[in-house]
């Protein structure tokens, strides 16, 4: 008995969430400058939970008697998750001192938040699924209006609520009818209700569209995706940063497992919802995103196209599939994290870059920075040799091997027209004159230098040593 | 010696290059620098090509100076380079033009000359890295990269409409390449094979044959440009700087009948059959259509970039042919182009250097002033009309044998797009060299000088040369090409 309660310190849930009450505690009880600590708390907490997620330690007792899910599948996720909102956390403290939204609350919730995500990613059980979700967006609606006296945060943050309380709302009908129908919240439960069945009931097939509704919205696919242009523009850069690398990859592992374990067999009925939320956010992502003169905006519709891409591995519904998404999560958080890093440090005339058009000029003034930045937006198109490339390619290979070739071809025009848009970053670094004298200032926190370097390595040289990644996930399975 | 990776080496000595000028820092000083070791490496690479070239075994059919390498650990990827007969000609070509353009930018190129010479460079590692493939994934992935630094070329260091030049060449390229994606993806699928050496049959349903036809079709319709896929080339070709409008004619425009030889006719041989009406009908348009449009123009590039698009009429027309004439011809006419029309661009640098206009109208009478110009031009032009002794005249003369072979129709529109080349070719030439000096401002202009000329003879001589000893290039060439119809043949005598 002794020795379990041990074990259950080593839980990483149970220690993340440790972790995060301590950090709330240090904040209330410290007198000043309590950010400074807080911040670099939460990242050493994160750290330290991605190295007991690494080493799986005493996981076969903590399933919580079948709530909880622990696969290879999951512990991909959970790693990418909390390395993620580590990184997050290293790249944007810069910012959040020089914004003066240095509160200790930031941290402290966002530990909150990557437990919430934790729990989403292993969850096995609709009650645990949706107390997991909530746990998560309540922290991160806070965040997004963190900045108080600012219009923009604000408004972000009463949107993001108001459209998040709806789609929780709409889940939450979507779990009571899937609990009416078959008589049971766990996953379990539901696959063995459904051995019986052929035909989905007409009750639970509404179940299911409303649950997936409700996901849709947490991964914002379109057309569930309206408050995340407005959400990313308005809540400060570095709370953007978080919002664009790790919840997607909570949701994503979300909606994968729903949808392949208790509604495997029926994934005729919901293939056709993800078939058209895919096409759907690959298209929107790409055109919506032309318009767009704000570098936040721009980045929320690509990141609508992403997650138009990796449904498309949803809807293969298969092992290759679910290591396509794997593969392709990952380099969307390499390329989120390298882009993101970036915008954090990039300054013109003591003004954080936000719109594209002022960054002309940039290639003359920091050649580096304007190389970088042009190889991650090259990346993100998924052109040839970068790792963004092999993103698209694993997707495609699977979306072919379940025989979905329309999706695939709707794929790579989408993504020839969201290429536009990332070429016009690079148009506007490289071929527009600088019209204005200002200068650019590019200030980097010595270990986000690190990070971006070791980062623009993988995304250039990755194409050397592929096998690294695809070994990693070649045993991945629900 | 057999131990060494020649081909990798040739294929990444240009990055190696591209690295150490990374590593010098730009000012007034080290331009220079610069300059020297971005063509003392593209010289370096086209010895290790001759060197290649001597070692090749023309009686060898099959790929040499084979390299493979497992790539991927879950799918059958690798990095599988080699050349034959077919590609070899393609890596020379690229080799011989890359230090002539770093020659022909000397001058010209004024601002970031750094970034333009590792552009140049990992463009040379990227257009012998796609030609020596042997995997189609490298293949696919060498035949995108191609987009980003000719992006970077046209973009940067571009004329008036350079934005919406580059734009255009990256967008349209890329929507033709993508389908290439899904359909090397689907026959990964099928095959569980990516090697372009082994997939040379005909391992499809005549069914699935025409769909993946058709998705390469795009690609290399596109890149090669047909009619009437080929309106991003005009625009390219202009807003490019002199050495980049050389790179495109005489090397990318190639990828595309490449692509065709390989894939369509390697691969596809039933489909291929079955579009060939189709592909005559395109080429003959383009090659009459355009000459017209040729005739038409008032800027010297854009005339050429016409011509550009009827004279690859004519390859796809021989490759598409399918015997041997055909496919000797096509490929001698796509070294002859690439050789022809990267002298022509380089003519026209020449005087644009001089005056800061391409306007045909504000020139006449340049032989007045600059004899030795004229002599170049006039072999270039030559050649580019199909003069018998000229390079051009061996293509043109092998595709119309081997078109009487198939349809008399399609002799009539290849030779009328000839004889319309001759029209709009001989035509400019009067405009620019002959005739009175009237325009006041010409009466000044120099003849070429020192490094015009080691630019311009290497490639007066090769016209020649080539026109001269067609074999020497033939020879090589001639059992891949007897494969791949063999394989054509019995493949549609089903």
């Amino acid at each position: 008995m002794l020795d379990n309660l041990m074990h259950i310190l080593f839980v990483p849930e149970v220690t993340l969430a440790i972790l995060a009450v301590a950090c709330l505690m240090y904040g209330l009880f410290s007198k000043n400058n309590s950010f400074n600590k807080a911040i670099n708390f939460a990242t050493l907490s994160l750290l330290f939970v991605t190295v007991l997620i690494f080493f799986d330690f005493s996981t076969n007792f903590a399933l919580f008697d079948s709530f909880f899910s622990n696969t290879q599948f999951t512990k991909f996720f959970k790693i990418l998750t909390t390395l993620g909102a580590a990184i997050s956390l290293i790249i944007s403290k810069n910012y959040f001192i020089d914004s003066k939204i240095n509160k200790f609350e930031i941290p402290t919730l966002l530990l909150f938040s990557t437990l919430g995500m934790l729990i989403m990613i292993s969850s096995k059980n609709l009650m645990i699924m949706y107390l997991a979700i909530e746990l998560q967006s309540l922290s991160l609606y806070v965040v997004a209006s963190i900045k108080r006296n600012s219009i923009e945060s604000a408004e972000s943050g009463v949107k993001y609520f108001i459209l998040g309380a709806l789609s929780s709302g709409i889940l939450l009908y979507g779990f009571s009818l899937v609990y009416g129908f078959t008589g049971h919240t766990s996953f379990e439960g539901i696959t063995n209700s459904l051995v019986e069945i052929d035909n989905l009931p007409i009750g639970l097939i509404f179940g299911l569209v409303f649950v997936l509704v409700g996901l849709a919205f947490k991964v914002s696919a379109v057309p569930f995706h309206m408050w995340t242009p407005d959400v990313y523009e308005g809540a400060p850069t570095s709370i953007t940063a978080f919002f664009a690398i790790v919840p997607k990859l909570a949701a994503i592992a979300l909606i994968f497992r729903f949808c392949l374990e208790p509604f495997g067999k029926f994934y005729f009925e919901w293939t056709q919802v993800i078939f058209f939320l895919s096409i759907a956010s690959m298209f929107l992502g790409a055109i919506a995103a032309i318009a767009q003169k704000n570098l936040k905006r721009l980045l929320a519709y690509s990141s609508i196209g992403h997650v138009g891409y990796v449904l498309i591995a949803l809807v293969s519904a298969s092992d290759q599939g679910l290591k396509s998404a794997s593969i392709y999560m990952f380099i969307y958080l390499v390329m989120n994290i390298a882009v993101f890093s970036i915008i954090l440090s990039l300054k013109k005339s003591d003004a954080y870059v936000e719109k594209i058009s002022s960054l002309s000029g940039l290639s003359k003034s920091n050649p580096v920075i304007s190389a970088s930045l042009a190889i991650i937006m090259l990346s993100m198109a998924g052109i040839p040799p970068f790792i963004g490339f092999f993103g698209k390619l694993y997707v495609f290979i699977a979306a072919i091997e379940s025989q979905l070739y329309i999706l695939a071809v709707l794929g790579v025009l989408a993504s020839v027209i969201s290429a536009f848009y990332y070429l016009r970053i690079i148009k506007g670094m490289y071929f527009d004159e600088s019209d204005d004298n200002q200068t650019f200032e590019f200030t980097i926190s010595s270990e986000s230098k690190v990070i971006l370097s070791i980062l623009m390595i993988l995304i250039t040289f990755f194409i050397l040593y592929p096998s690294l990644l695809t070994d990693a996930v070649s045993s991945i399975s629900l | 010696m057999t131990e060494m990776p020649l081909l990798s080496l040739t294929i990444f000595l240009p990055l190696l290059g591209a690295l150490v000028i990374l590593l010098i820092k730009e000012d007034e000083n080290s331009v220079n620098n610069i300059k020297k070791v971005a063509l003392w490496t593209s010289i370096g690479v086209f010895l290790l090509s001759l060197l290649i070239w001597l070692q090749f075994d023309n009686n060898n059919g099959s790929y040499q100076f084979e390299e493979k390498f497992r790539w991927f650990n879950d799918f059958n990827f690798s990095y599988h380079i080699g050349i034959d007969g077919i590609s070899l000609f393609m890596v020379i070509l690229s080799t011989f033009l890359t230090p002539l353009c770093i020659l022909a930018s000397w001058e010209s190129i004024k601002k970031r000359v750094k970034e333009y010479m590792i552009a140049f460079l990992f463009l040379e590692t990227v257009m012998i890295g796609m030609f020596a493939s042997v995997d189609i994934l490298l293949f696919y992935i060498f035949f995108e990269a191609v987009l980003i630094p000719m992006y970077l070329i046209i973009g940067i260091w571009g004329g008036e409409r350079r934005i919406y030049a580059s734009f255009k060449f990256f967008l349209y390229t890329l929507l033709g390449s993508v389908l290439m994606l899904i359909a090397i993806v689907v026959i990964y699928r099928l095959t569980d094979s990516m090697s372009i050496e082994t997939l040379q049959g005909n391992y499809f349903t005549k069914n699935i044959q025409i769909y993946l036809w058709l998705a390469f079709f795009a690609s290399f319709a596109v890149k090669i440009p047909m009619w009437p896929f080929h309106t991003w080339l005009p625009d390219a070709h202009v807003e490019a700087p002199t050495a980049g409008s050389v790179i495109l004619a005489g090397v990318l425009l190639k990828m595309g009948g490449y692509g065709f030889i390989r894939f369509s006719l390697g691969m596809l041989p039933e489909a291929s059959n079955y579009f060939s009406p189709l592909i005559m009908t395109l080429s003959i348009v383009a090659v009459v259509y355009t000459s017209l449009v040729a005739l038409a123009q008032t800027d010297i590039k854009k005339l050429i970039a016409y011509s550009s698009v009827a004279h690859m009429g004519l390859v796809t027309i021989g490759i598409f042919l399918v015997n041997s004439q055909g496919l000797e011809g096509a490929m001698i006419q796509m070294i002859s182009h690439g050789v022809v029309s990267g002298a022509l661009f380089l003519c026209v640098g020449v005087i644009y250097d001089r005056m800061h206009t391409r306007d045909i109208n504000f020139y006449g009478g340049l032989v007045n002033r600059m004899p030795i110009y004229a002599t170049v031009f006039m072999i270039f032009m030559l050649g580019s009309v199909g003069l018998p002794g000229t390079s051009g005249f061996i293509g043109e003369f092998l595709v119309i044998v081997g078109a009487f072979q198939y349809s008399s129709i399609v002799v009539i529109g290849a030779a009328t797009g000839i004889v319309l080349s001759a029209v709009y070719m001989l035509y400019l030439y009067k405009r620019v060299i002959f005739g009175v000096m009237t325009n006041e401002k010409l009466t000044e202009i120099l003849d070429l000088d020192n490094r015009e000329k080691i630019i311009l003879i290497p490639l007066a001589i090769a016209v020649i040369f080539i026109g001269i000893f067609p074999n020497i290039f033939i020879e090589p060439m001639r059992l891949p090409i007897e494969s791949i119809i063999s394989n054509y043949e019995s493949a549609n005598a089903r």
